[in-house]
């Protein structure tokens, strides 16, 4: 037994040993590359995953996420809550302490105002931070002194940890962005491009969506850390490309984003050079069931519109029955092999607040049947397409040019048809789509379609924000330019009830129990949403690259600080 | 010719005005909105007030006359003052792309020396390949050589560049693992090594692009050496007991010439105009790379300035060819 335990403790600190005497720079480069190339390193002023992603190895926030979705301190010694005092008793209040001795890259001390400054920065109304929201329902944010930030919301906050929490709402340095407040954020194009940070590398070169070379920052809070002198990001090319780049020639460490068939991800792995890994955040394919009448015979104006309810899919039992005849594994082993996973639900993690709703993921084409039947939709005059009082049941399905994606349409096709169901495809360029133009009726907010598919996530572990989506008030509509994120027009006051109250909620095992119940009104209750599977992100790294902890919840880089070379 | 050349450029001003008004409105027409490769997680209020700091909520015209402005005043401007030390246009707003908020020159200026190095070199190397096979082609038509030129020719012209590009890394980056598959733009080259370096990550691409260019000029070449051979001219040449290799290097070949030139001469604002799918599938990141990320990022400004310069350098080769083939030949004359 003591032998045991030994042997056990010598072997554990041989596995520690490479991060153990590691020291600062002693392990060369690291090479990452990403498929899109990085525009710029102001998370403030994109909405680019990919800018996010490189300029978290630079700019941090006060506090991260790791890959479990717990918070973790970055420049501050503990996380705030009500036991530690931190968060004040009514929930208006959040007190973050700064570490002692925190170093910007370039030497100088970080401080309060640093916090204070950058909260001003992306709230100037004319700034344009597409981070707006991190920001959303603080009254103020305050230097106590130059160690104390304290930030008060305009009200009792149930999840405080929005502003300066995760890769989208670091801290900048008030020095270097000073001149880059309002109108001005965009001109500032050194700053934007070379911020200086607390993070682990500093940046030493960048050229616009190309490359963006990196130091190890000489004045990181950790003085053996990082492991690596240099970080390179190369940009551009495919998903298949960065892949085969970390897998197959091993000319890169890292590659993220490597959304890639099933069976090309089994033959690169072939090659023995490195592997994927796959973080699940609550990103979900889905189809969305339109409950407005889209009918092109409507004037403009009231089609498509809360005016019209959908002639077909207002009924539950069509919903539920399109639902039953999809064949979620299928889905996942043709479009996503390790990448997915077939789902019931709209929030789908992190574990706690995701529903225990699995009843969908066996297909039941004879329930599907019987439940149209049941509907009143049969097949009277016998051409294989169901009908009721004259009307042909059939359905426009629409969703973006993406080979997946008409991989699902096609694959959906056949079971609907199977199921009675004459089913037009449409696939648009994703530029429109998702583009907003109240101008264009392609927009995935018009709907001008029977259902459509698409993939949506919640950013923060905590899906408050994006349960909001379902609220009536977010319909898109005419009256709102078509803007709005509830694209199906549900609306029922029960939901947007239980969702007044989530605001109000402060007990994490009240919130998840409530998030959990509004999940089912969309998906099971209802069948207005019809989630398909829970995708997540690829990722590939090679087998010298060590350290990586691939995370859903804030930068796949977190840690980038602890990686190494393993020898 | 020296009034002739000047009444093509006058002429090109207006051409050229006309080219930017129309590509400025077809880009801005064209479906799509810079908000759209923004996560839905940003909600509509903030994509709306993004899009305001951006400008791209202002009218069209407006627009388009501040384009004029910045192309025709401020970058020229920005130039002068970057070399003369002056500060004529300091403070002014620069033609700002909306994708990474740089200035679009400064992109430009980072994406050529790639794109002049690769696509220039593939393109040369093109020529170096094409006129050898071209000449002998057709002074041994239907050879054996003839038939292997054609077959090389044929594969050139029907193999898509993104079919042999990744052809080509499987084979010499993943099988062989001789040569990377990833441009390295950071490369400097200081000494032999980095050289080599170098050498080897163009490989890749401009054996791809090469192929597809020699292809092209190969068969313009063979067919105007045909041409020629056929003339009197040569009958006489070998009547006067000339040498086989001054018939067909002096005489055929130097007006065998004269429609390649122009040809090459055509084909030279494609180098500037990048490769975009070779680009992009070895990572040279140059203006081919930037004018498709720019198009799918519906990023204005970017897309037309690029398309615009694009419109300039073909004007600008075709009056260069016109006045190359009245120097190489001299019944030619324009005045």
């Amino acid at each position: 037994m003591k032998l045991k335990t030994l042997l056990l403790g010598a072997a554990a600190a041989f596995a520690l040993a490479p991060a153990a005497h590691a020291e600062r720079g002693a392990d060369g480069e690291v090479k990452l590359t990403f498929p899109q190339a990085v525009s710029i390193m102001n998370p403030y002023l994109t909405g680019g995953t990919k800018d996010i992603y490189a300029s978290s190895l630079v700019l941090e926030p006060l506090a991260g996420l790791t890959p479990e979705g717990v918070l973790v301190p970055k420049l501050v010694t503990e996380i705030p809550t009500k036991e530690n005092g931190g968060v004040s008793e009514d929930m208006t209040s959040i007190t973050w302490k700064l570490l002692p001795d925190l170093k910007w890259s370039d030497g100088t001390p970080v401080t309060a105002d640093d916090a204070v400054f950058t909260w001003k920065y992306c709230t100037d109304p004319a700034g344009g931070c597409s981070q707006a929201t991190k920001y959303e329902g603080v009254a103020s944010v305050e230097a106590v002194d130059p160690s104390t930030i304290k930030v008060t919301f305009s009200g009792p906050k149930a999840n405080p940890y929005t502003a300066f929490v995760s890769a989208l709402s670091p801290v900048l340095q008030k020095k270097q962005f000073e001149a880059c407040l309002g109108a001005a954020a965009p001109t500032c194009t050194d700053p934007n491009n070379m911020p200086v940070g607390t993070g682990p590398f500093m940046v030493t070169g960048f050229t616009v969506n190309d490359t963006v070379s990196l130091a190890a920052n000489p004045n990181y809070r950790d003085p053996a850390k990082p492991a690596f002198a240099t970080a390179v990001i190369k940009g551009g090319g495919d998903a298949e490309g960065s892949a085969r780049a970390v897998m197959e020639t091993g000319e890169f460490d890292y590659a993220w984003n490597t959304q890639i068939p099933p069976e090309t991800q089994e033959s690169m792995k072939a090659a023995g050079k490195g592997q994927f890994v796959v973080a699940f955040g609550t990103l979900v394919e889905r189809i969305e069931m339109n409950t407005t009448d889209p009918d092109p015979a409507l004037p403009e104006g009231e089609r498509a519109t809360a005016k019209h309810p959908h002639p077909i899919l207002s009924d539950i039992k069509v919903r539920t029955a399109l639902s039953k005849a999809i064949d979620r594994s299928i889905l996942v082993e043709v479009g996503y092999g390790a990448g997915g996973k077939p789902t019931c639900n709209v929030i789908p993690g992190p574990e706690g607040w995701a529903s225990d709703n699995e009843g969908c993921i066996a297909q039941d084409m004879e329930g599907a049947k019987a439940l149209l039947d049941e509907a009143g939709w049969t097949d009277s005059d016998s051409d294989g397409i169901r009908d009721k009082d004259g009307k042909k049941l059939h359905i426009l399905y629409q969703t973006t040019v993406n080979p997946i994606r008409q991989d699902f349409q096609a694959l959906i096709k056949d079971w609907w048809t199977e199921l009675g169901v004459e089913v037009e495809l449409k696939a648009i360029d994703p530029g429109v789509f998702f583009g907003g133009d109240p101008g264009s009726p392609d927009t995935f907010q018009k709907f001008y379609a029977d259902v459509e598919m698409y993939a949506n996530n919640s950013e923060s572990p905590d899906p408050e924000s994006y349960l909001g989506q379902y609220q009536c008030k977010n319909a898109p509509s005419p009256e709102t330019q078509w803007q709005g994120e509830n694209i199906n027009r549900f609306c029922t006051p029960e939901y947007d009830a239980l969702y007044a109250t989530l605001a109000t909620t402060t007990d994490i095992a009240a919130r998840q129990d409530i998030a959990k119940k509004l999940n089912d009104m969309v998906t099971k209750d209802s069948m207005i949403v019809v989630p398909l599977v829970h995708r997540g992100t690829l990722s590939a790294h090679s087998n010298t690259l060590g350290g990586v902890q691939i995370n859903a919840w804030d930068s796949e880089m977190w840690n980038a600080a602890d990686w190494f070379r393993v020898k | 010719m020296f009034t002739y050349t000047l009444r093509r450029l006058l002429l090109a001003v207006p051409i050229l005005l006309v080219i930017s008004l129309v590509i400025f409105l077809l880009v801005d027409l064209a479906p799509g909105s810079p908000m759209s490769e923004i996560p839905l997680t940003v909600p509509p209020d903030v994509r709306q007030k993004m899009i305001e700091a951006l400008g791209a909520d202002q009218p069209v015209f407006v627009r388009y006359l501040l384009w004029l402005k910045q192309f025709f005043w401020i970058e020229p401007m920005t130039l002068f003052d970057h070399w003369f030390g002056t500060s004529i246009v300091e403070g002014q707003q620069r033609i700002l792309s909306w994708q990474s908020r740089s200035p679009v020159f400064t992109i430009i200026g980072q994406r050529i020396p790639q794109t002049l190095t690769v696509v220039g070199t593939a393109y040369l190397v093109g020529i170096l390949i094409a006129l050898p096979i071209g000449i002998y082609s057709a002074y041994r038509q239907y050879s054996f050589f003839d038939q292997l030129g054609t077959l090389f020719a044929m594969i050139g012209f029907s193999v898509p560049t993104f079919f042999s590009g990744t052809l080509f890394i499987i084979i010499f980056a993943v099988w062989l693992g001789w040569l990377p598959t990833k441009y390295d733009t950071m490369l400097e080259v200081t000494d032999w090594s980095s050289f080599m370096q170098q050498v080897k990550q163009m490989a890749l691409p401009v054996m791809t692009l090469g192929l597809a260019n020699a292809a092209t000029i190969s068969r313009y070449m063979r067919s105007s050496m045909l041409d020629n051979m056929q003339m009197d001219y040569v009958r006489t040449a070998r009547a006067k007991g000339m040498r086989e290799k001054t018939v067909v290097l002096r005489h055929v070949l130097r007006n065998s010439l004269i429609p390649v030139v122009t040809v090459i001469a055509l084909g030279i604002p494609s180098i500037f105009g990048g490769a975009i799918i070779t680009e992009n599938l070895f990572g040279v990141n140059g203006i081919g790379a930037a004018l498709i990320g720019a198009i799918h990022a519906n990023d204005l400004p970017m897309v037309q300035t690029l398309a615009f310069i694009f419109a300039v350098l073909i004007v600008l080769f075709n009056l260069i060819a016109d006045i190359l083939y009245g120097l190489l030949d001299p019944r030619i004359r324009y005045d």
